[in-house]
C-alpha cells in the first residue's frame, strides 16, 4: 500500500509563504542566536566548564537565584490563591478594580518596579522604617530580592487559578454538603484537590520567571557577591569584562537547571493530574 | 453540469475512507450520499468540491479534470453544514461576499450586485433581514443566508453538507420543500450529504448509500427502499428484523415455503431480513396457510404499544426480539395481550448470505431487552 | 399497609429549623472577612504602594521639578527611542504572529508542538540572555564583530542592538494570543470564502484578521507594553550611552544610580502611566470581546 503523506495537501493557500516567513524569522531572532550561545559555552572547554561549576561565587549566585526564586513562587502560591479565591468567590466594594490591578507586575517596566521596591524597603522608606525598628533590613539584603521576586510572580498564580475557580463545579459542593460535610472538609477535600493542578502551573510559572527576573531585583538585592547577588547578575558582570566563555557557560548552566526544574515540576503535575482524571 | 468520479481512493492517516468510489451524475440531478457516519460521504463530497484531494483517482466536471482547476473555474456552490458564515458580516455582505472579491473585470457593478442580492433573498424568502448579522438568525434562516451565498456565483453546481441536520423536525420539513423548489427553478445539479434516511428518499432523483467507503447501492428511492441490494441498505433504511436459514441450491427453506433465491447468491448459512410492518401476526390455533411464509411455532408477546390506528408489537420468538407494526383492529381481533402466544408470517422476505451480511452491517446490532412493566394492553 | 408518618421526635420544628445552620456552601461571616483583608493587605503591600511611591519620590521635588526632569534632552532622547523601538518592533512582531498563527493553525504539519515551543522560548529564558546572545553576535568579540567594525557598522552599543534584543524578548506575544483562537476557530469560513472565489489575501483580510481582531490587539498591547518596558535584556545591548543607547528604563537606571531621585522617579511615573493605560486598555478589550481575553499562561 502506498506510504501516507505525512503532510496532507491543503486547499488553503500560503503554507510555504508563512511557514516560510515563520521559520526564517524564528531562525534568524531567536534559534541562531540562541545556537551560537551553546557553541560558545561548549568550546569553552571542559576546564572552564568545570571551573565555573565549581566557583564559590556561582554557586552562591544559583542558591541564591533559585532558592529565593522557589520561596518567592512558594509565597506566591498561597497568597495567590487566596486573591484569586476572594476575586472569585466573593463580592466585595473595589472587587473589578483589585481584579484588574493584578496584572501590574505584568506591565510596569522591571526597572520601575526596581526602584519603586527600593524606594519602599530602604531604610527610611514607608515600609522599610517600620521593619527597621523591629531590626529588620529588607533592602540590599536576600529579603529584598525575596520581595522583589514576589512582585513579579503575583499575577501568575492569580491569573491561572481563577479561570479554573470560575469554571468550578459548584453542584460538587452541594452533593458534598448534602452528604453531610462541614464546611472544611468541603474545601480540603472537594475543592482543592482539583485546583492543585493550576496551582502547580501557577507556582511553575512564577518560579521560572523569577530566576530570570534581572531589572527588578537589581537595585534592591545589594549584590553582594556571595550573598545578594543574582545569577543574571553575574552573567552581565561576565560579559562588561569579557569574559564571554565565562558567561555562556552561566547562562548554559541556568538554562539546563531551569529547564530540568521545570520538567519535574511538569511530571509531578502531570502525575497529579492523572491520578484526579483531570 | 455533469460530474464524473473514477475509481476514487482516499486514506486518512492510516484508515481507507473511500475505496475506489466510481459515481456519474447527470444534467440537473439531485443526488443524495446517503450513509452512517464515517461512510465517507462527507469527504467524497469536499473532493468534488476541491476542498480535499484524493490519493487517486479521477473527478471529471463536463470531461475535464476537475482536480486542476482552480476554484473560481470550477464555479461550485457550497454550504457547510454549520454554515460557516461570515459572523462579522451582515447578511447582505455574506450574499455579495463571492461577488465583491471577483476580479475588477468580472466583478459586478454595485447596482447589478445590490439587485441580484436581494433577488436572492426573496428566493429564499429572507428578504427583510438583509442588515442583519448571523448571530441574530434563527438556524433555519442561518441555513437560507448560506444557501442564497453560494447560489450569488452562479455555480454550475450546488454541493450541500448535512444542509439540514442542525435544525428541529419541523424546520426541516419547511426547507426540505424549499430546497426542493429552489432545484427546480433553477435547475442545477445538487448533491447533498445526510445520514437520515427519510430525508435522502423524500428530496433526492438518486440516492446513493454508502458505508465505510464504498457504495453500497444507487437508484431511485423507491429502487432502494423496494429492493435493497444489501444487507446494509436494507438495514439503513428502515428498522429489520431478522431470521436465519439456509440456502441450499439456490432456495431456502422460510417456514412453510421454499423461496428461490437470486442467482449469483451462494449455498450456506443465510438471513431473511423482514420490515416490521410485512409481518403478519396470525392466530395460534391451526391458522390457515397463506402466501406468506409462516413460521414454524409461536411467538411470545412481550410489549404492545397501541399509537391510534397503529400498532407497535414486540414478540420474543426462539429467543430473539421481533418487531412487528400492526393494526389495532388486528391485535383486538388476536385478543393479543401481554404473555398471549400467536403465529407470525414473513411477507416479502430479502433473503441475504450470511456471509454478507456479517461484512457489510459490522458487528451485528445487539438485541437490546427492553425492562418494562408488564401491563395489559388497552386493545380488549 | 406501613405508617408512613414519621416519629414526633424526627419532624423538625419549623422555628428550629430556621435558626439551625443552612447548608455550608459558603465560609463563614468571619472567614470571609479575614480571607478578604488579608488578600487586599497582600495586595496593598505588593501593588498599590509601590504605584503609590513612583508618584511620590516623581512629586517630592515639587511639580516645577517634575517637568523639568521630563523635558530635559536625555530625557527626552530616551523617550524618543523607547518610542522608536515599540514602532519598529510591534509591527514586525505582529506580522510575524499572524504568520506563524496561520502556519499554524491552518495546515497539519509534523514538528508543530515543537514549533510552538520553540516560539515560547524567549519567555522562559531570562531576558540578561536575550540581550547577551546578540553580544556574542555582534558584539566586537563576537562571531561577525570584525566584520562589523570593518565595515563601520554598529549593532551592539547602538540602535539597531536595542531593536534586536527588543525584537527577541517580544517575539511571542501576538503569537501567543493568536493560535489557541484560531485553532478553536478551525478553518470553516476561509473554506467557504475560497469556494465563492476569493483569493488567499482577500480571504486573510476581509475574513480572518476580522475574526481575530480583538486577541489580535490583545497581543500588540502587551508587546507594546514589553517593548516600551524592557530593561535587561536592552541593558546589555545597549552599552549605557547617555542621550545615545539609553531607553527610558535605562534612562531611569542611570538618573537612579546617579542619586538623581526625583529625575529618575519621574522618567519611571511616565513608564506607570503607560502601564496604567495598558491595563485600563486590556480591561476594555476584554470587555469588548466579550469573554476574558487573558491569557492563564502570562
Amino acid at each position: 500500500m502506498a506510504v501516507h503523506a505525512l503532510w496532507q495537501r491543503s486547499v488553503i493557500p500560503g503554507f510555504g509563504l508563512t511557514l516560510g516567513i515563520t521559520l526564517s524569522y524564528l531562525g534568524l531572532i531567536v534559534i541562531i542566536p540562541l545556537c551560537v550561545m551553546f557553541f560558545k559555552a561548549a568550546d569553552a572547554g571542559w576546564a572552564k566548564f568545570l571551573a565555573e561549576l565549581t566557583s564559590p561565587r556561582t554557586l552562591a549566585a544559583f542558591r541564591v537565584s533559585f532558592g529565593i526564586a522557589f520561596l518567592a513562587a512558594f509565597i506566591n502560591a498561597i497568597f495567590g490563591f487566596i486573591v484569586a479565591w476572594v476575586i472569585v468567590r466573593y463580592d466585595f466594594p473595589g472587587r473589578r478594580f483589585v481584579d484588574s490591578l493584578i496584572d501590574l507586575p505584568f506591565a510596569l517596566p522591571t526597572a520601575v518596579a526596581g526602584i519603586a521596591l527600593t524606594s519602599l524597603y530602604s531604610v527610611h522608606g514607608w515600609l522599610g522604617a517600620p521593619l527597621a525598628a523591629i531590626g529588620i533590613t529588607a533592602a540590599f539584603t536576600p529579603l529584598g530580592i525575596l520581595i522583589a521576586l514576589v512582585f513579579v510572580g503575583l499575577p501568575f498564580v492569580v491569573r491561572t487559578v481563577e479561570p479554573v475557580l470560575l469554571d468550578f463545579d459548584r453542584e460538587l459542593e452541594e452533593s458534598a454538603a448534602m452528604l453531610g460535610a462541614s464546611r472544611t472538609s468541603i474545601l480540603f477535600r472537594v475543592v482543592f484537590p482539583p485546583l492543585l493542578p493550576a496551582l502547580m502551573t501557577g507556582f511553575t510559572l512564577a518560579f521560572a520567571r523569577a530566576i530570570g527576573e534581572y531589572g527588578s531585583v537589581i537595585f534592591i538585592a545589594g549584590n553582594i557577591p556571595g550573598y545578594s547577588e543574582i545569577v543574571p547578575l553575574l552573567i552581565v558582570i561576565k560579559l562588561e569584562q569579557f569574559d564571554y566563555a565565562g558567561a555562556t557557560v552561566i547562562a548554559t548552566m541556568m538554562l539546563v537547571a531551569s529547564f530540568i526544574l521545570l520538567l519535574a515540576i511538569n511530571l509531578l503535575q502531570a502525575w497529579t493530574r492523572r491520578r484526579q482524571g483531570g | 453540469m455533469r460530474l464524473e468520479l473514477k475509481d476514487l481512493t482516499k486514506h486518512f492517516e492510516s484508515t481507507l475512507v473511500l475505496d475506489r468510489i466510481n459515481l456519474d451524475i447527470r444534467e440537473r440531478e439531485f443526488v443524495g450520499l446517503l450513509g452512517p457516519s464515517g461512510s465517507g460521504k462527507t469527504t467524497l463530497l469536499r473532493i468534488l468540491a476541491g476542498l480535499e484531494f484524493p490519493d487517486s483517482g479521477q473527478v471529471l466536471i463536463d470531461e475535464r479534470d476537475a482536480l486542476a482547476l482552480p476554484f473560481e473555474q470550477r464555479q461550485i456552490g457550497f454550504v457547510f453544514q454549520h454554515y460557516a458564515l461570515f459572523n462579522h458580516m451582515s447578511v447582505f455582505e455574506n450574499i455579495a461576499f463571492g461577488l465583491k472579491v471577483r476580479a475588477r473585470r468580472k466583478r459586478p457593478s454595485r447596482r447589478e450586485i445590490e439587485e441580484r442580492v436581494r433577488r436572492l433573498l426573496r428566493l429564499v424568502q429572507l428578504k427583510e433581514l438583509e442588515n442583519r448579522f448571523p448571530m441574530q438568525l434563527s438556524g433555519g434562516q442561518r441555513q437560507r443566508v448560506a444557501l442564497a451565498r453560494a447560489l450569488a456565483i452562479d455555480p454550475k453546481v450546488l454541493l450541500l453538507d448535512e444542509p439540514f441536520g442542525a435544525l428541529d423536525a419541523k424546520v426541516r420539513v419547511e426547507l426540505r420543500r424549499s430546497l426542493r423548489d429552489i432545484h427546480d427553478a433553477t435547475g442545477l445539479t445538487t448533491v447533498f450529504v445526510t445520514h437520515d434516511q427519510e430525508e435522502a428518499l423524500d428530496l433526492a432523483d438518486r440516492v446513493a448509500v454508502m458505508n465505510h467507503g464504498r457504495i453500497e447501492q444507487i437508484g431511485t428511492p423507491s429502487e432502494i427502499y423496494e429492493e435493497p441490494q444489501t444487507p446494509f441498505v436494507f438495514d439503513f433504511l428502515g428498522r429489520t428484523n431478522s431470521f436465519d436459514c439456509m440456502i441450499e441450491n439456490g432456495h431456502v427453506r422460510l417456514g412453510d415455503k421454499v423461496l428461490a433465491v437470486e442467482p449469483g447468491t451462494p449455498d450456506g448459512p443465510a438471513v431473511a431480513f423482514v420490515r416490521p410492518h410485512d409481518i403478519v401476526l396470525l392466530p395460534v390455533a391451526k391458522p390457515q396457510p397463506t402466501e406468506d411464509a409462516m413460521l414454524p411455532g409461536t411467538a411470545v408477546v412481550r410489549f404492545i404499544s397501541a399509537l391510534g390506528q397503529r400498532a407497535a408489537v414486540e414478540l420474543l420468538y426462539e429467543r430473539k426480539l421481533v418487531q412487528v407494526e400492526s393494526s389495532r383492529e388486528k391485535v383486538a381481533e388476536l385478543g393479543l395481550h401481554v404473555g398471549d402466544r400467536c403465529t407470525i408470517s414473513l411477507r416479502l422476505p430479502r433473503i441475504y448470505a450470511k456471509a454478507h451480511a456479517e461484512r457489510s452491517a459490522g458487528a451485528e446490532r445487539p438485541q437490546r431487552l427492553r425492562l418494562r412493566v408488564r401491563r395489559r394492553s388497552r386493545a380488549a | 399497609m406501613v405508617d408512613l408518618a414519621p416519629p414526633a421526635d424526627l419532624v423538625a420544628d419549623d422555628s428550629a429549623r430556621r435558626i439551625a445552620s443552612p447548608l455550608p456552601l459558603t465560609e463563614s461571616f468571619a472567614t470571609r472577612v479575614a480571607l478578604i483583608l488579608v488578600a487586599l493587605f497582600f495586595l496593598m503591600v505588593f501593588l498599590i504602594l509601590p504605584l503609590v511611591v513612583v508618584f511620590a519620590e516623581a512629586l517630592r521635588q515639587g511639580i516645577g521639578a517634575y517637568g523639568a526632569a521630563l523635558i530635559e534632552p536625555n530625557a527626552v532622547a530616551a523617550i524618543e527611542l523607547t518610542l522608536l523601538t515599540a514602532l519598529i518592533v510591534v509591527p514586525l512582531n505582529a506580522a510575524f504572529g499572524i504568520a506563524a498563527a496561520w502556519a499554524i493553525t491552518k495546515f497539519n504539519f509534523p514538528g508543530k508542538n515543537l514549533l510552538i515551543t520553540l516560539i515560547d522560548l524567549p519567555f522562559s529564558v531570562s531576558p540578561v540572555i536575550g540581550g547577551m546572545v546578540f553580544v556574542l553576535l555582534f558584539g566586537a568579540q563576537g562571531l561577525f564583530g570584525p566584520l562589523l567594525t570593518a565595515h563601520g557598522i554598529k549593532i551592539v552599543f547602538a540602535i539597531p542592538g536595542i531593536v534586536i534584543a527588543t525584537l527577541f524578548v517580544t517575539l511571542p506575544f501576538v503569537a501567543r494570543e493568536l493560535i489557541p483562537l484560531m485553532q478553536k476557530q478551525g478553518t470553516q469560513q476561509e473554506e467557504a470564502a475560497l469556494m465563492l472565489g476569493a483569493s488567499g489575501w482577500q480571504t486573510l483580510w476581509r475574513v480572518t484578521l476580522p475574526n481575530i481582531k480583538w486577541s489580535l490587539l490583545y497581543g500588540i498591547l502587551l508587546c507594546n507594553g514589553r517593548a516600551i518596558g524592557e530593561f535587561g535584556a536592552v541593558a546589555v545591548v545597549s552599552g549605557h550611552i547617555i542621550g545615545l543607547t539609553n531607553t527610558m528604563p535605562l534612562q531611569v537606571e542611570v538618573l537612579y544610580n546617579d542619586y538623581a531621585f526625583a529625575a529618575a522617579f519621574a522618567v519611571a511615573s511616565l513608564l506607570t502611566l503607560m502601564a496604567l493605560a495598558t491595563l485600563a486598555l486590556k480591561t476594555w478589550l476584554e470587555w469588548r470581546a466579550g469573554t476574558p481575553v487573558a491569557r492563564t499562561r502570562l
